[in-house]
């Protein structure tokens, strides 16, 4: 099945009937809109020379310093307004990264799964993805020394790794306090670069939100950040933040592709963030994703057959399921998109053709009762998906006898339907 | 060649209101993508065509809509079930609401692909061998038994597919034996009946039938030439994938034969105002019937506008035609 396909199955997501598991829409009608729309007004009306001007490359001033702000609340005290560059999400952060260190062939470390729009964007760069095995406490640390010995051993350039340690996407679980470390010393060891992509980290259930990697080292790690999940995804609102040297190159880089980041999103975020209550909003979607993460896997314990298995997320947007020995997500979509429930499968969280028994469920943005109708229908479909393969995986081909050439099969016809055209003419 | 359609009369006379139509496509299925694509096309060449035509989903909407502001017509774009088996047919017959193309009961008819090949076979139409069973089957009596039996009088390669629905999602050819109980798996998550089908080796051809209102006729065939050797879902819908030839590259004799059969296919099923027969002609010029299609594609890459346009017509206009008459008024 080609993506083509999939997204052709995609297409029925968009009507009220289907449960929609796939997606990460934030929730955003969650936002005091009011308060935000008269925000935004103003910005054009009284700002308009400002706001609906060019503006610098490296993005607003005034917002580059409401970003260290926000970067603090997860650790990170050093960072100087200087070395954050804004960029149309932190999707065209990875994009600026990616294009100035790596070149056709390079490689780049990236757990396994990996979020897909980051493998879109190395594979756009012709970079080589190695994945690095991860666990309920996130990426192995053990996994990324034997990956770096392999890359070391087959010549392979390893530009850097890319990782996501808090409320992972697809994964849904977190780097724990003496990974961190154990990841730390090893880039330290093997003179590595960490691209840290966080866009989740403000929005655990449980807990205090752990020390960011670049928070243990200025250097040696790249940090992107992004507004998408704490305030909008519409205004395309992210950042790096960059040692100075490389900076100056993705700002050059930046000018390049979009000239400046947009000056009226830029307003409206920090204007956000220098007047509305913006921690108490990050606690409010944080408090609606929890209530969705509980229905999510309150109803997968009650309802999924025995084989399934899934991750216990803390904070963020997903679930990650194993299905069944023998299931193929994908195969299985069809039928999932037949009974109503949409989810995305595995494979495409790997540049290696892995995951297949594997899916991502979302709860960011469908209701809590159409969360337990959505795991309710896909239950159904799994169990009628492990009734197929009871019939089909025993087949011992090789015992088929010869193949009869030029039978005269006239009389086989369809029993199966034989009934349906005669009342149908 | 003999078949094809003489050209559409011109357009209405101006001073008449023009017809108000609505263009059913989306969908819940599988096809939704590829319908939504068809009836933007539809509308665009109804709009040329000088009629009122507005684009509607088939959902909880569409009824009320349909009473509040009638249509002359209503023009079905919508590809695979509701759309094809014909369900929302019968549904525009109890709300009287006049639609271009077949009626309920042909319809249900030629979207259950074995049954519809065993009323063209009866009728004489040389069709590849075939079985179609429900999942329950292969269950209840083994699969290894019930795939050998198949294997051995079908032969390899195999056609493996869903017994209804379109865009060839969930087929399969199938060359190697290992790889038949995987097939089933994939194409039994389409639906509850597999249709497995001898291979025909051949070149492949859609043939289009059109009735303008004076019995239906065929247009030229288009010869569809896939780059992969697979005319799958990515052929289709993929731009530059496939190479088409309208009119297909056939010997004149052949070129009748083919048109005659897709005419044939359309009356014995009891089609109506249009269809697409898609067959394959083997390398002697045999020319074998696959399905046949209620409510063809009719995307920018789709086989009934090249041969609407191979005939020489423009798509809009023949559309109009059609609704027109369905609408009681003539163009």
């Amino acid at each position: 099945m080609q993506a083509s396909e999939i997204r052709a199955l995609f297409s029925v997501v968009s009507r009220p009937e289907v449960v929609s598991l796939a997606g990460g829409m934030p929730a955003v009608t969650a936002l005091p809109l009011d308060a935000v729309g008269s925000m935004i007004g103003e910005l054009v009306s009284g700002m308009g020379a400002q706001t609906l001007q060019y503006g610098s490359g490296q993005g607003d001033p005034r917002l580059r310093e409401r970003i260290c702000d926000v970067m603090a609340l997860e650790g990170i005290h050093d960072a100087s307004p200087s070395e954050v560059v804004v960029t149309v999400g932190s999707q065209q952060g990875l994009d600026l990264v990616t294009r100035v260190f790596c070149d056709p062939g390079d490689v780049v470390l990236a757990e396994g799964p990996s979020y897909v729009g980051a493998l879109g964007v190395f594979q756009a760069a012709q970079a080589r993805v190695r994945h690095v095995a991860m666990d309920d406490d996130g990426l192995i640390p053990e996994a990324l020394e034997e990956a770096l010995a392999d890359c070391r051993a087959n010549g392979d350039r390893v530009k850097f790794l890319y990782t996501v340690p808090n409320f992972h996407n697809p994964a849904g679980v977190t780097l724990s306090e003496e990974r961190r470390e154990a990841v730390m010393a090893i880039a330290e060891k093997h003179d590595l670069l960490i691209i840290e992509d966080n866009p989740y980290g403000l929005l655990g259930f449980e807990q205090e939100p752990l020390r960011a990697l670049r928070a243990r080292n200025s250097q040696r790690v790249i940090y992107l950040g992004s507004f998408s999940k704490t305030f909008s995804p519409g205004l395309r609102v992210g950042w790096v933040l960059a040692p100075l040297a490389v900076r100056e190159k993705l700002v050059l880089a930046t000018e390049a592709q979009v000239l400046c980041p947009p000056s009226l999103t830029q307003y409206a975020v920090a204007r956000y963030l220098d007047t509305q209550p913006w921690r108490e909003q990050i606690k409010i979607f944080a408090e609606l994703y929890r209530e969705r993460r509980d229905a999510a896997l309150d109803s997968l314990a009650a309802l999924m057959p025995a084989g399934t298995a899934w991750t216990q997320p803390q904070g963020g947007f997903y679930v990650w399921l194993k299905l069944p020995h023998g299931l193929d997500a994908k195969r299985m979509q069809p039928r999932a998109v037949g009974a109503h429930v949409a989810y995305v499968p595995g494979i495409g969280f790997f540049a290696d053709g892995n995951g297949r028994e594997f899916m991502r469920l979302s709860y960011c943005y469908p209701e809590p009762d159409q969360i337990r109708e959505g795991v309710r229908r896909l239950a159904r479909v799994i169990e009628a998906e492990l009734d197929l393969h009871s019939t089909f995986d025993q087949v011992d081909t090789g015992s088929f006898r010869a193949i009869t050439p030029g039978h005269d099969a006239e009389s086989i016809v369809g029993p199966a339907n034989s009934d349906t055209y005669e009342d149908g003419r | 060649m003999s078949e094809t359609a003489p050209a559409p009369e011109p357009a209405a006379a101006a001073d008449a209101p023009p017809l108000r139509a609505v263009v059913l496509a989306g969908g819940l299925t599988f096809e939704r993508e590829v319908s939504l694509s068809s009836g933007t096309q539809v509308v665009e060449g109804l709009t040329r065509a000088g009629i009122d035509a507005e684009l509607r989903d088939a959902d909880a909407e569409l009824l009320p809509g349909l009473a509040a502001a009638p249509a002359d017509a209503v023009f079905i774009a919508l590809h695979g079930a509701t759309g094809e088996d014909g369900a929302l047919r019968a549904v525009l017959d109890l709300a009287g609401v006049p639609y271009v193309g077949s009626a309920a009961a042909a319809c249900r008819l030629a979207w259950d692909k074995p049954a519809a090949k065993s009323v063209v076979r009866s009728a004489g139409i040389t069709t590849p061998d075939w079985v179609a069973l429900p999942h329950s089957t292969f269950r209840e009596l083994g699969a290894g038994a019930v795939l050998d039996l198949m294997v051995a009088r079908l032969g390899l390669p195999l056609m493996v597919k869903p017994a209804s629905g379109g865009s060839a999602l969930g087929v399969q050819k199938v060359s190697r034996v290992e790889d038949l109980p995987a097939a089933m798996v994939s194409c039994f998550a389409y639906g509850d009946t597999v249709m497995v089908e001898r291979y025909v080796e051949g070149v492949e051809v859609a043939l289009a039938v059109v009735d303008l209102g004076d019995g239906p006729q065929a247009l030229p065939a288009v010869e569809i030439e896939p780059e992969s050797g697979v005319f799958d879902y990515s052929s289709r819908y993929t731009p530059g994938l496939t190479e088409y030839h309208a009119p297909a590259r056939l010997d004149e004799d052949v070129a009748r034969r083919a048109a005659e059969l897709a005419v044939r296919v359309h009356e014995v099923l009891g089609l109506a105002d249009l269809s697409r027969t898609d067959a394959i002609i083997t390398p002697d010029g045999e020319v074998h019937f696959l399905e046949v299609n209620v409510s063809p594609g009719l995307t920018e890459t789709s086989m009934f506008p090249m041969a609407v346009e191979a005939a020489g017509f423009e798509l809009g206009e023949v559309l109009a035609r059609l609704l027109a008459n369905r609408a009681g008024r003539s163009r």
